[in-house]
Formats: structure tokens, sequence, C-alpha cells
């Protein structure tokens, strides 16, 4: 069997396409894009700078308390995403997603939501899944190899990681429906649903049509698109003319852009669309404008399709950097957090890397387990068959 | 459409005719070809131009044909497929790249509803002359979707041809070919043996595209493989020749049509015949062929055909892709049962 290795990296001489130095004006028409104006209608609170700013539409009332546990989540689920990475170098899982660049967008949104909302993730929502109270160590079976998310969705209130671009959509529009259907929607107590995906899955009939039946049977449903402007190699110039939110005026249903790395208005902005929707007024769709600072995958090399200053400009928005301004400058946070959250992050490190390398492979029934509900007789003579097969070489008999 | 601009020294004959090459890059070379030979022959794909493809089978051809010939596409296989149709009806040949084997579901209708069954409903007024290139197959330690053998729901609809290369000189060949049939084909790229490699006559005249081929020739029993499972099959031969148990190994190519005249002929001499395949075997190519074997060779079988197969589930988490793939212990197990019936 082939390593990953031999699959991920096939062509060790392929040559960079990008370089560090200064694009020429081609280079900007070629590649190097106007990504981090986010335009006119860009909602943000904090500045990258650190700087507290107003909106004529959308504001939070935050405490020093609430802000320095926005701050802990994002440079947590930032490390696990790092080590995740790291873990994948050292052959420990097959593959990782990284998140980098996205914590704002994924921290302001999954806090903004309820206990009682649910989420569709596409495979990115790591800092989702922290969340909605997933172990950042159920994660790793996924991409190790050894099982397909082992979290229980409906405890949790997180659907399975959807890996076929687009397929959540519409299955979270049914939700949302159902959620309607069952007389939950309507007061403060209502129940709504968000349903995650990127900017290329906006090219998919799948989200087409969710956003088609979501607005005919007035789900309660926020989508929420994390353009992070890049579908592997392609730029969202390739999936759209528009800016994505303006689409969401197409189909009859408000659609905002928020600073995704601004982790207040991506709050404020999600807390005010799932309050509509919980008061019958959904759907709705938000695109946080981001930015993925790694690869696709570890799989994936940006550095044929990308160029480097563009990393760097956004380098210069971080997600986590403002908000530590934020909270020195209003001496909200001393020295003392800021370690206690280092060392936090250390050992959650430190139990990613003990849970990882400790994992076991799954048993071969595995295989054959819960492909149907009420069973199969066909499939467990086929089981049967194999696994005696298979104690044939334990027994020693080849 | 602007004529290309490149450097054709580099794509001429090379001093050498014969090259070893990789299946990744035999396909390279036969898809920069067929794009030489003929301008309306198009790339569309995700990620195929500048990246080069997931994979880089595509590599450096948007480069040399430009953009207007290999297309980095909206991330939609629907898309893709939907339009591919209303290109060849144009007058294009499209060259449709899925990602992965399990992302071709999207484009499913597409390709059943549309690119299937226009020439039949136009009574031939309007052709089809459409490849999508699909990776298969698992064994690359990959998550959901990215392992997966769907041939055999193409091979079940009638109006498309199916076919799998197993090899760099049937890759070569066989992609130039596909482009120039005016029916779709579906085109099988075994994804797990890309970077194997093996030698490449440029200039040898090749076999016909819907072809099977006898790889090696036995005495006792017949394998009967494709795509990455020739590799295996062929292990097997070797190692079951160690143990003086002589098989044959046929590269079925062709999945629809299926070319079993060679595998009849095989049969009747050897009486035994094994099936491997990736895919599950419920309904399966694997299954049609041992209907047809039995009904073609019954009074010559000594013992009833045997499938080696993926099993009948989802694939699983790739730690137990190991045990859900068809093995050399797997084949040789099998040969043991039908030499022992």
């Amino acid at each position: 069997m082939s390593s990953p290795e031999q699959w991920t990296h096939p062509e060790p001489d392929a040559a960079p396409a990008a370089t560090a130095a200064k694009p020429t004006a081609e280079q900007v028409i070629a590649g190097l894009r106007a990504t981090d104006e986010g335009g006119a209608d860009l909602v943000q609170l904090l500045t990258p700078e650190g700087e507290r700013v107003t909106h004529p539409d959308f504001d939070i009332d935050i405490t020093a308390e609430e802000l320095r546990g926005l701050y802990r989540d994002m440079v947590l689920i930032r490390r696990v995403d790092r080590e995740a990475n790291a873990l994948q170098r050292k052959g420990q899982l097959g593959i990782w997603v990284p998140l980098l660049g996205q914590e704002a967008a994924q921290i302001g949104a999954g806090r903004a939501m309820r206990e009682t909302d649910m989420a569709f993730p596409s495979y990115r929502e790591h800092g989702i899944a922290w969340t909605r109270g997933i172990n950042p160590t159920e994660l790793l079976g996924i991409f190790r190899g050894t099982d397909q998310g082992t979290w229980d969705p409906v405890e949790k209130r997180f659907h399975p990681y959807t890996i076929v671009i687009g397929n959540q959509v519409l299955n979270a529009a049914g939700y949302a429906m159902g959620q309607k259907f069952d007389g939950k929607v309507g007061d403060d107590e209502g129940e709504a649903t968000m349903c995650f995906f990127g900017d290329g899955a906006t090219s998919q009939g799948d989200v087409h049509e969710g956003f088609v039946w979501a607005a005919v049977y007035d789900a309660p449903l926020v989508f929420f698109c994390q353009n992070n402007q890049w579908a592997i190699s392609e730029p969202t110039e390739r999936q759209s003319r528009l800016p994505l939110y303006q689409r969401a005026r197409g189909y009859g249903f408000p659609g905002i852009r928020v600073d995704g790395n601004d982790v207040l208005a991506t709050l404020a902005v999600t807390k005010w669309a799932l309050d509509e929707c919980r008061h019958g007024n959904g759907p709705i769709l938000i695109e946080a404008f981001t930015y993925r600072m790694d690869a696709h995958t570890t799989s994936d090399d940006p550095t044929r399709y990308r160029l480097s200053d563009e990393l760097e400009m956004w380098k210069l928005k971080d997600p986590i950097e403002r908000v530590k301004v934020y909270l020195v400058r209003q001496q909200w946070a001393d020295h003392e957090f800021f370690e206690s959250v280092e060392a936090d992050a250390d050992k959650l490190g430190e139990e990613l890397r003990e849970f990882c390398t400790n994992m076991p492979d799954p048993p071969a029934e595995r295989i054959f387990s819960n492909v149907y509900a009420e069973g199969n007789p066909n499939l467990e003579a086929q089981r049967d068959e194999f696994l005696g097969y298979v104690s044939g070489f334990a027994g020693g008999e080849h | 459409m602007a004529a290309p601009t490149m450097d054709r020294s580099t794509a001429a004959a090379p001093a050498t005719p014969v090259q070893t090459l990789t299946i990744s890059k035999a396909l390279n070379m036969g898809l920069r070809a067929a794009m030489e030979a003929n301008p309306k022959v198009i790339m569309m794909g995700e990620d195929i131009g500048k990246l080069g493809g997931v994979f880089r089978i595509t590599d450096g051809l948007q480069k040399d044909f430009g953009e207007q010939r290999v297309l980095d596409t909206p991330l939609a296989e629907s898309g893709i497929i939907g339009t591919a149709v209303g290109l060849a009806i144009r007058g294009y040949r499209p060259v449709c790249e899925i990602q992965f084997d399990g992302f071709i579901f999207p484009g499913f209708d597409q390709i059943v509803s549309q690119v299937a069954k226009l020439h039949y409903r136009t009574q031939g007024k309007i052709k089809m002359p459409i490849v999508i290139r699909v990776p298969f197959g698992g064994g690359i330690g990959a998550v959901e979707h990215h392992s997966e053998s769907p041939e055999s729901y193409f091979a079940h609809t009638a109006g498309l041809k199916v076919v799998s290369c197993s090899n760099p000189a049937d890759a070569y060949w066989m992609i130039q070919q596909a482009i120039d049939c005016d029916d779709p084909v579906l085109f099988f790229e075994p994804k797990r043996r890309y970077y194997e490699k093996g030698e490449v006559d440029t200039t040898a005249q090749p076999g016909k595209l819907f072809e099977s081929r006898v790889l090696r020739t036995g005495t006792d029993a017949t394998l009967v493989a494709y795509g990455p499972m020739v590799r295996t099959s062929l292990d097997a031969a070797n190692a079951a020749a160690e143990d003086g148990t002589s098989l044959e190994v046929i590269d079925l190519r062709t999945l629809s049509p299926l070319d079993l005249a060679p595998v009849f002929e095989s049969v009747r001499r050897t009486g035994r015949l094994v099936v491997v395949s990736e895919a599950p075997s419920e309904s399966s190519i694997a299954s049609e062929i041992a209907a047809k074997v039995q009904q073609e060779c019954f009074y010559s079988l000594q013992a009833p055909v045997l499938r080696v197969t993926g099993f009948d589930t989802p694939y699983p988490p790739s730690k137990l892709e190991e045990e859900f793939l068809p093995d050399l212990d797997r084949v040789l197990h099998a040969v043991d049962r039908s030499l022992a019936w």
C-alpha cells in the first residue's frame, strides 16, 4: 500500500509559482487580488489594529470576561490546528485540513449559538466543533483514518463533517424546516440552525437549492459562508461575479458581509441572524470575509497558485492579535492571563499528541458495522466469512 | 479561438520513442498529444489549470494551451458535465476531470440523463464525444469519498462507454483513443498506481481501445482484473508461480462494452476463473463477468467463478482499507479454493 506521502507530494521538482518580492502590476492582475478589501458593506467592530469601532446596524455589549473567553477559544483552537498539522507531518495523520486564519469567524459564529441550535459543518470547522463541546481529540480519527467522526451528532447538535462540497446545505435546510414544522420558531425561545460552507461551495447546485428551499419554507437557517478567498487553487472570482453576500437578495433574504477576522463583529452579526431566525424571519446569509492562511489541506502546495504577498497582507489582519491588543489597551487582561492561556494551549497540545499517538486501529468488524439500521443477512454472511478468513491468519495457518 | 502558442520542439517525438514514464506522466503526455492533434479538444475541471490538477495530470497544459482550452471551472460537478454537453453539441470534445471518484455524484444526473441518452434521443443527430476522467479506487490513506470505485453505475447505463487503464503505455494511448471516440467515455484512472513506472513507445501502433488483453499466460486458472487490481493480480500470479501454480492474467481494460472473448478462450483452457475488483461485488462488473462466463463456458468450468472484491459496505475508514481491498493473499486464497473445488 502506498503511504500518503507518495500521493500527496508526487512532483518534488515542481517550481514555486510565487515569489516573496513586491508584486508587479501584471502579478496583481494575475493573482494578487485586493482580497483584503471587504468593501463598504463590511461589518467590523474591532479593527486589525485593535481599535473598537462602531457600526450603525450592529453592536455588541461585551464584558472583559467574555472577551477573554473568546481570546482563549481562539488561541486554543489555533493550537489544536497547528498540533494536528504537525502530527500529519510526523505521519500520525493521513491528512489535515488547516483552519489557520479562520479562528475568529468560527469562534464568533460558534459562540453565538445556543445549545438548542443545530450546526451543519463542512470539514474545516474545528473551531465550531470546539464551541459545540466536541473534544478536539474526537476530530483526529477522521484524519488518521480510524473512524469518520465519533461524537453523537444528535446530543451535540453538531452534524458529522461533510466532505462532498455543499451537500450539507440542503440537509441543514431540511433540519431547519423541521424546527419550523415542530413549532419551535416564533419567539425568543425559538430554535435555529447554522450551516457552514465555503466560497467554493457557492457554485454547487446543492447550495443554490438550499437557498431556494430555506426561503420558500421560511426556514430558521443561517447560511454561514466563510469566504477564505481560495477554493484549493481557484480564487473567489472563479465562482462569482458579485460579492457572495449579495447573492442572498436574489433569493429573497438578507445577506451580510462581516469581517471574519473580527470575532466581535462575527459574534454580533451571527447572534442577530440567529435571533431573527428564532423569531421566524429566516433565512439569512452571512459571508464571513476571511483568509485561508495555510494550504487547503496538508496535501496542497499553495505556492503553485498564489503570491506570498497576499499572505503577508493578511498576516496584518490576524484575528487573535487584534483582540490581544484591545484586551491590553483596555487593561482587561494582564500578563498572568496571557501566560495562563499559553499554558492551557501547551497542555491541550500535549493531550492531542498523546491521544493521537496512542489511537488503536479499529477492528476489522468495523468495516461491516452499521451499514443498515435493520441489518442485512447477506452482508452478515460476508462479514462472517471474512472474519473466519482473517482468523485463519491469526491461527498461523498461512 | 486563438491558436495556442507553444514550443513545438519540446513536444515533438523524442530522440528515442521508448521512454520510462509514470502513469501520471503518460496521461499528461497523452492529453497534450490529443490537444495538439485537435484544437477542439478542451479540458474542464476544478484546479486543473494553474495548479495542474490535484494529481498534476494536467500539469502545464493551461500554460501552453491557454485558459480557453484548459478551464479552471467553478466548483460544481453537475456544472462541469452539463456545460460539457453544451460544448459537445457546439463541436468541442471536452475532457472533464472529476477530482475524486466520490465527487462524481453531483454530476451523475447530467451523465445518466443527458450525456448517455442524447445520441439515442436524437437518433444520432447529436454526438457526445465527452471523456470524463475519474481518479478512482483506494489504498492511499484518504478521507471519505476519496477512495471509491463507482464504475458499475456507469457500466450499467446504456449509452456510456467505460474503460480503465492499468499501466503507463495504456494510459498514454487509451486516453487519446477515448478522446477520439465519438461516444462518451468514462475513463477510470487507478490513482494509487499513478506513480508506477513502465515503458511507453510513443510511436508504436496501439491496440484497440475496447479490447481486453492477456498480460500473462497460464494453465491452471485465470485471473481477470482492471485498473489498480491488475498489478495485484500480476503479483499474485508471480507468487503462485513460485508454488508451481500457473495463472493466466487478463487486463479487462474495457468495462463497457465488455470484451470477454479472451476471457472465454482462457477459461475454456484453464477451467477456473477468479475476478478481482475493488468495487463491492453485488450487481457489479464482476457479477456480469461471472454471469457471462457461466453462460458461455458452462461445460469447461471446473469450479464456480469466484469474485475477490471490496465488501458490500461503504468504503471504510482508511485504517481498514488493507482489510477492505483485495490483496495478494485474498486472491491466492480464492485461487486455492477454486483449485480445490
